[in-house]
């Protein structure tokens, strides 16, 4: 196999890109819908961690300033959803702090409303939301959510994966029947930054 | 033989969502639910019921203390109450109890004590007549779920 054979070879060999199965962090402060998202997320195979505030879902990732080590539960979580309507820290108070934190900001979040308004929806996708989902949220709607963020984690690690091969190409030809592992991928992959969408540069 | 009393049933409980679409009562968004509902989650649908009536218990109670208030004055303390209220009635298919909130609220925006009560004594009424109905619901689709286990022990 050679180094040179083209990204289609190493992406076929090498083992699964990104995530198969997301992880899913949702916050709501209605127990009747927390209940239902949850239901939804399973339903479509994404573990999920459901959470009543945005000061809880901050504290789970970290970012409440405790200090949190490496790992507060081992678990990486790949989508964020949260209602726009709570108490204490809205939605989209959320988002914004969110996407201020250098380790945080490329989890995808996606803001859920009851309420239809149009300048609501265009400050939260401004400020880097995903996606705006009426409420009550449909299988379909998730189904949706869920693929557009594993083809985007599946581009992104292909994106790295390209970076990678560049920087370390090894000096002499590979072995044709070893596995084909032709670059050494650090064992915790960050996906590069990802910039807000509505700016379109990369 | 046994098989056919869990047929009845299920129809029973059909005719009775049928009613209560018809009457406005309940929305598709109750049979999303029931989608959501299979032998992995048998009790779905009446877990997120029950929380909801749980929940809503508490709103109500909330808003029938603001608006008997003598100096009544926290509209928008009522808006939160009852933004969360429509919510969650939405999130469970119950349309008129949302229809009556989105009301509520405007009467509320519109600081009109006489209107607010009006909407809460409509509110407190229909709400009553959901619960019993979903708990009829509820009551034959166990009566259903026992009479298709006796004669179809692994049957999905």
């Amino acid at each position: 196999m050679a180094i040179t054979a083209g990204e289609e070879v190493m992406a076929r060999d090498s083992p699964p890109s990104g995530p198969t199965e997301l992880h899913v962090l949702a916050v709501d402060d209605s127990h009747v819908d927390r209940k239902v998202i949850e239901r939804l997320l399973k339903i479509s195979s994404c573990r999920v961690t459901a959470v009543e505030s945005g000061s809880r879902a901050l504290q789970y990732l970290g970012l409440d300033g405790e200090r949190a080590s490496v790992g507060f539960d081992g678990l990486k979580v790949n989508l964020i959803m949260t209602d726009y309507s709570m108490p204490g820290m809205t939605g989209y108070e959320l988002l914004k702090k969110i996407k201020e934190s250098s380790t945080m900001r490329e989890i995808p979040v996606v803001i859920m409303s009851s309420e239809n308004i149009l300048t609501r929806i265009d400050r939260c996708l401004e400020e880097g939301a995903e996606d705006f989902l009426l409420k009550p949220v449909k299988l379909a709607d998730v189904k949706r959510l869920k693929d557009s963020v594993l083809r985007e984690q599946g581009e992104e690690h292909e994106g790295c994966k390209r970076k990678l091969q560049d920087e370390y190409m090894p000096a002499s030809p590979c072995d044709p029947s070893s596995t084909p592992m032709l670059c050494p991928s650090p064992p915790s992959l960050q996906p590069p930054s990802k910039r807000p969408r509505l700016l379109n540069v990369d | 033989m046994l098989g056919l009393g869990a047929d009845r049933l299920r129809a029973d409980m059909n005719r009775l969502l049928a009613f209560l679409f018809h009457q406005g009562v309940l929305d598709e968004q109750f049979l999303q639910l029931q989608q959501l509902q299979d032998e992995s989650s048998p009790n779905f649908v009446s877990e997120v019921v029950n929380i909801y009536f749980h929940e809503s218990e508490k709103l109500l109670r909330n808003l029938r203390g603001l608006v008997l208030e003598r100096e009544f004055s926290d509209y928008k303390r009522m808006g939160i109450h009852l933004n969360q209220l429509i919510g969650s009635s939405s999130s469970i298919g119950a349309k008129r109890l949302t229809n009556i909130c989105v009301a509520f609220r405007a009467a509320s925006d519109q600081n009109n004590p006489t209107a607010c009560l009006r909407a809460l004594e409509l509110l407190e009424h229909d709400y009553c007549y959901l619960k019993n109905k979903l708990h009829e619901f509820f009551q034959i689709e166990q009566q259903r779920v026992m009479a298709a286990g006796v004669r179809y022990p692994i049957q999905n």
